[in-house]
C-alpha cells in the first residue's frame, strides 16, 4: 500500500472520529454542524483539523472543550501520527491553540483565569439537559403512536427504539455515570430515577422547553455559521 | 405609531442602541477585540431579511440621520429605550454611553429614553457615580451585565451581597425597571454566565423593581422561563429573539414564541429590536402578521394563541407601563391591562420545583 492510499483511508477515519466529537451545547456532531472546516493528512501520517465556528467570539469555553475532543478522538487512530487542530478565525484561538499544541488544558490557554473542573461541570450540565431533550422525543413518539402512559414508562432500555435519539440518550446517560443496563429504565430524570406516571405530563412540557431552547441556539449557530461563510442553505432546522 | 393594514400600533422599542464603533474609536493595542465584537454584531444583522443588510463600514458608524429614519420614521417607533454599553477598554469614547445616548435623546424630546448602568464591584464609588447618573440622566432604567470581567473577578450576581446596595439605591432614586442581559456573552471563559437564577432571589427581594431579561436568556430560555414563570416582576425581552429567529428559523422563532406566551404570558413581554443590529420595520411588520406557520401541527398546537391585543401590548403597551409613558386613548385597550400571566403554570412548575 503506497503511503497516499493509506492517507486517503486515514482521513476517512478522522472524519468518522469527528462524528463523535459533540458540540457541548448543542448535542450536535461538529461534523453536520459544519464546524470542520478542513482535514488533512500527509503521508507521514500527520493530521491536520481546521475548525470554523459561527462568530469569532463563540464562547471559549465551548470551543476549547470541542477543539480538545477534535484532538482526543484522534490521536489514537491507527496510521495517525501527529495530531494538530487549528480554530480559525476566534479572538482566542492563539491562546486555545497554543494550549492544544501544548497538550494543555483549558487552564493552559487561560492561565489564572479558569479551572478546568468547572469546564467539566459545564459539559455535564449540558449534558443532562441533552438527556432530557433526547429522552422526551422518543416519549412523544411513543405516546403518538398510541402507547399509554404506563405503557411507556415500564418500558426498559432493551425496549428503547432503534433510533438516533434513542442511542444518543444512551451515551449521554454513560458520560454522565447513569445506568444503561439493559434493564434499566428506559425513561430517567437527570437524576437517574425513573420517570413515574405522575409526573409525565409535567416532564414532557418541561422537556418540550429544553428541546426549544437547544434547537433555537442550534438554529442560531446554523444561521450565523451560514451568513459568515457564504454557505449553501442548510434545511435542517429540527434537531434529530 | 406603525401602521399596517389600517390598524395603528404604539410602539415602544425597549431595547437599542446607538453607537460608534468606527476604527477611529478602538483603543490601542485593543484592537482585535473592538474588530472582533463589531464584526460578530454584524454576524447577527446577517440573521434578518437581505434587503435590510448594512455593509460593515455604515455598520460601524451609522449616522444620527440613519437613526431617525430606520427607528422614528420607517419603524413607526413612538418611544425607544437606549440600553447604554460601554466597553471602554475596547473603545476609546466608549461603544454607546449613557452620556452619548441622553445626547441624542435630547435632540428628541420625549421619545427616547436613557437607561444608565451600574457593577456593583465599583463599591461606593459606584454608587456615588449612580447617583450622579440618575441625576444627570432623569434614570428610570438600568442595564446590567453580570458576566463582565473587572480587575481579576469574573462576573457577579444579582444576589450577591454587594449587589444590596445598588439595588437599594435603585428603589431610592426610582430606578425601576432592571434589564440584565443574560444571553449570547464573550466573558467569562468557564462559568456559566447565562444562568439566571440570580434574578430570581433578587426579584423575590426587590418587588417594587422590574427585571427584564434580555435575550430571555439564550441560550438557556429554559431556565429563564422556569424562573421567570414564578417571579410576577420578572419579564422577558425579546431583542435577539425577533431579529435572531424571526426570519431566519421561523418555525423555531414559532416554539420559543410559542413556550414564552406559556410559561411567560403576554403581559410580560417586550419588544426590543436592538437596533443597530437589526432595524425596528421589518421586526415590527412582521410581528404584526406573525402567527404560527402551522397552528394544528402538534409542534405547535397546544401553545396559547396571540391576538391583535396581546401583541399590542408586546409591542409597546407593556413596555409604556414599565416606563410611565403616556399612551393616546386610541391606543389603549378597552379591558385595560389583562390579568396577570400564567398563575396556573407558576403553581405547575412550582410543585414540580417542590
Amino acid at each position: 500500500m503506497t503511503s497516499s492510499v493509506s492517507a486517503a483511508s486515514t482521513r476517512v477515519r478522522v472524519l468518522a472520529a469527528l462524528d463523535r466529537v459533540i458540540d457541548p451545547e448543542l448535542d450536535e456532531p461538529i461534523t453536520s454542524l459544519r464546524f470542520v472546516r478542513s482535514v488533512e493528512v500527509d503521508p507521514d501520517g500527520d493530521v491536520r483539523i481546521a475548525l470554523r465556528l459561527p462568530t469569532p467570539q463563540c464562547a471559549p469555553n465551548f470551543a476549547f472543550l470541542m477543539a480538545a475532543d477534535a484532538r482526543n478522538v484522534v490521536r489514537p487512530l491507527p496510521g495517525v501520527r501527529q495530531v494538530s487542530v487549528l480554530l480559525e478565525d476566534h479572538y482566542t484561538g492563539d491562546e486555545i491553540n497554543g494550549a492544544l499544541g501544548r497538550g494543555e488544558g483549558f487552564t493552559g490557554a487561560f492561565p489564572g483565569e479558569t479551572e478546568d473542573d468547572e469546564l467539566e461541570a459545564l459539559r455535564e450540565l449540558f449534558q443532562r439537559k441533552a438527556l432530557i431533550a433526547r429522552q422526551s422525543t422518543i416519549c412523544e413518539a411513543l405516546l403518538r403512536e398510541g402507547a399509554t402512559p404506563e405503557q411507556v414508562l415500564a418500558m426498559r432500555v432493551r425496549d428503547l427504539p432503534d433510533r438516533p435519539e434513542a442511542r444518543r440518550g444512551l451515551e449521554l446517560r454513560a458520560a454522565l455515570g447513569l445506568d444503561t443496563g439493559s434493564d434499566a429504565p428506559a425513561f430517567v430524570l437527570a437524576t437517574g430515577e425513573p420517570v413515574v406516571v405522575d409526573q409525565l405530563q409535567r416532564w414532557l412540557r418541561m422537556a418540550r422547553l429544553v428541546r426549544t431552547s437547544l434547537e433555537a441556539n442550534g438554529g442560531i449557530c446554523r444561521s450565523l455559521l451560514q451568513a459568515r461563510h457564504n454557505l449553501a442553505d442548510d434545511p435542517e432546522e429540527v434537531l434529530r | 405609531m406603525y401602521e399596517k393594514n389600517g390598524e395603528r400600533y404604539f410602539i415602544v422599542d425597549s431595547h437599542m442602541h446607538f453607537w460608534d464603533a468606527s476604527p477611529e474609536n478602538w483603543v490601542k493595542g485593543q484592537e482585535q477585540y473592538a474588530k472582533g465584537w463589531i464584526d460578530c454584531f454584524h454576524a447577527y444583522m446577517g440573521l434578518g431579511p437581505p434587503e435590510t443588510h448594512w455593509p460593515i463600514e455604515k455598520f460601524m458608524t451609522y449616522s444620527e440621520d440613519d437613526f431617525v429614519k430606520d427607528v422614528f420614521e420607517d419603524g413607526g417607533v413612538d418611544v425607544g429605550v437606549f440600553q447604554s454599553t460601554y466597553l471602554k477598554e475596547w473603545y476609546t469614547t466608549g461603544f454607546n454611553t449613557a452620556e452619548e445616548n441622553a445626547k441624542m435623546a435630547a435632540k428628541h424630546p420625549g421619545r427616547l429614553i436613557t437607561n444608565g448602568r451600574w457593577d456593583p464591584r465599583e463599591g461606593k464609588a459606584g454608587l456615588k457615580q449612580l447617583e450622579e447618573d440618575a441625576k444627570r440622566y432623569n434614570l428610570q432604567g438600568v442595564k446590567l451585565y453580570t458576566a463582565e470581567w473587572y480587575q481579576g473577578s469574573r462576573g457577579w450576581r444579582l444576589d450577591d451581597e454587594q449587589s444590596k446596595p445598588f439595588l437599594e439605591k435603585c428603589q431610592e432614586l426610582g430606578i425601576r425597571n432592571i434589564h440584565v442581559h443574560k444571553g449570547p456573552t464573550i466573558w467569562p471563559l468557564d462559568k456559566d454566565a447565562f444562568d439566571p437564577r440570580d434574578i430570581d432571589i433578587a426579584a423575590t427581594s426587590n418587588p417594587e423593581l422590574n427585571f427584564i431579561i434580555e435575550h430571555v436568556g439564550l441560550p438557556r430560555i429554559e431556565d429563564f422561563c422556569f424562573m421567570a414563570t414564578q417571579e410576577p416582576n420578572v419579564y422577558a425581552g425579546l431583542s435577539v429573539v425577533v431579529g435572531g429567529l424571526m426570519f431566519a428559523r421561523p418555525r423555531f422563532f414559532a416554539k420559543v414564541m410559542g413556550e414564552l406566551l406559556f410559561w411567560v404570558g403576554e403581559d410580560k413581554m417586550l419588544f426590543g429590536s436592538d437596533y443597530g443590529i437589526w432595524e425596528p420595520k421589518w421586526q415590527i411588520d412582521g410581528f404584526i402578521d406573525w402567527d404560527y406557520p402551522d397552528p394544528d401541527h402538534d409542534e405547535f398546537s397546544d401553545y396559547p394563541r396571540l391576538n391583535s391585543d396581546g401583541k399590542r401590548k408586546i409591542l409597546g403597551l407593556n413596555a409604556a407601563k414599565l416606563y410611565g409613558i403616556d399612551v393616546p386613548k386610541e391606543f389603549q385597550l378597552a379591558n385595560g391591562a389583562g390579568a396577570p400571566a400564567a398563575q396556573d403554570d407558576a403553581q405547575l412548575v412550582e410543585s414540580a420545583a417542590g
